[in-house]
């Protein structure tokens, strides 16, 4: 089970991260931006590298003692980076790809949703009518733009227009 | 009025181009250079949307591309030849912005223009200003 997901901008802000409740945040947080730099490594590596082996999963980018982080970066140059348990070993490659084909798809649909600006950080609503797609745990739910609300005093959301955490 | 209007056509396309930019490369694999790009927005874009390629690319391997489609489909019902000449640019907006937000998905800031010497042929220049 993943026990972070974040989805990385291409100019390194995030759009959204999601981790477990109980643990601490900001850790994860820290983890996914020191997994950046691993990540810009490996795309600049890539682009030197042979015609084959261009792919857009990364890959096992770096093991701690209590977790290991994957990564994924798409034709857009967004990130996705995932952090995961060490002691759930069950967990293959071949699930963590589709666990992150899941995750592009979902992002593809928040681009394609019209009232989504490109650039904003992605609200996810828990109790959302819209599509949540589970990456096999309850609450990593995926990123969808809030529904409009349609009523005398509310209009379309929206969002502000830079990102709310910097780094 | 009429520029106002265009602009904000052109800005829809924009939209638009931005999210298929995201959607469509999903499968293959990353590009490898501009070049691919281009041929990316000849043939699945414009497949995708129009349901035909594009006739030609030119490019003058400077950051200037011409893509030209001689029987442009929103032009084509509409005459064939010089008749309507100066309403062409009110079907060409949006397609401009289309071309202009897929590129910027993919990581390239561009000028899209496009002009029409004779229905329905019509050709987009592509400008990469190089950094």
């Amino acid at each position: 089970m993943a026990v972070c997901i974040a989805v990385i901008a291409k100019e390194n802000y995030p759009l959204y991260i999601r981790s477990t409740p109980t643990e601490n945040e900001l850790k994860f947080h820290y983890m996914v931006h020191t997994s950046l730099d691993v990540v810009d490594e490996k795309i600049s590596a890539m682009g030197k590298a042979l015609v084959d082996q261009r792919e857009l999963y990364l890959g096992l980018l770096y093991p701690t003692e209590d977790y290991k982080v994957y990564g994924y970066v798409t034709n857009s140059k967004v990130k996705f980076v995932m952090v995961v348990d060490s002691s759930n070993t069950a967990l293959r490659d071949n699930e963590i790809r589709s666990m992150f084909r899941k995750l592009h798809n979902s992002y593809t649909d928040v681009m394609c949703n019209p009232f989504y600006n490109p650039g904003d950080r992605i609200q996810s609503s828990p109790g959302g009518p819209y599509s949540r797609v589970r990456i096999q745990s309850r609450w990593a739910l995926l990123p969808v733009s809030d529904p409009v609300q349609v009523g005398p005093t509310s209009c379309v959301r929206s969002s502000p227009a830079g990102p709310l955490i910097t780094w | 009025g009429q520029k106002m209007s265009l602009s904000v056509l052109e800005s829809m396309g924009f939209r638009v181009g931005q999210a298929l930019g995201e959607r469509l490369p999903r499968e293959t694999l990353a590009f490898r250079e501009e070049l691919d790009v281009l041929k990316f927005l000849c043939k699945d874009l414009w497949v995708a949307v129009f349901q035909k390629q594009m006739d030609s690319l030119r490019t003058n391997h400077q950051g200037t591309y011409v893509l030209q489609d001689n029987s442009f489909p929103l032009l084509l019902p509409m005459a064939s030849g010089l008749q309507y000449l100066e309403e062409a640019p009110k079907f060409l907006a949006f397609t401009c912005g289309l071309l202009r937000g897929a590129l910027c998905t993919l990581g390239i800031e561009s000028v899209v223009t496009a002009s029409v010497a004779a229905l329905p042929v019509c050709k987009f220049q592509v400008l990469i200003p190089k950094s």
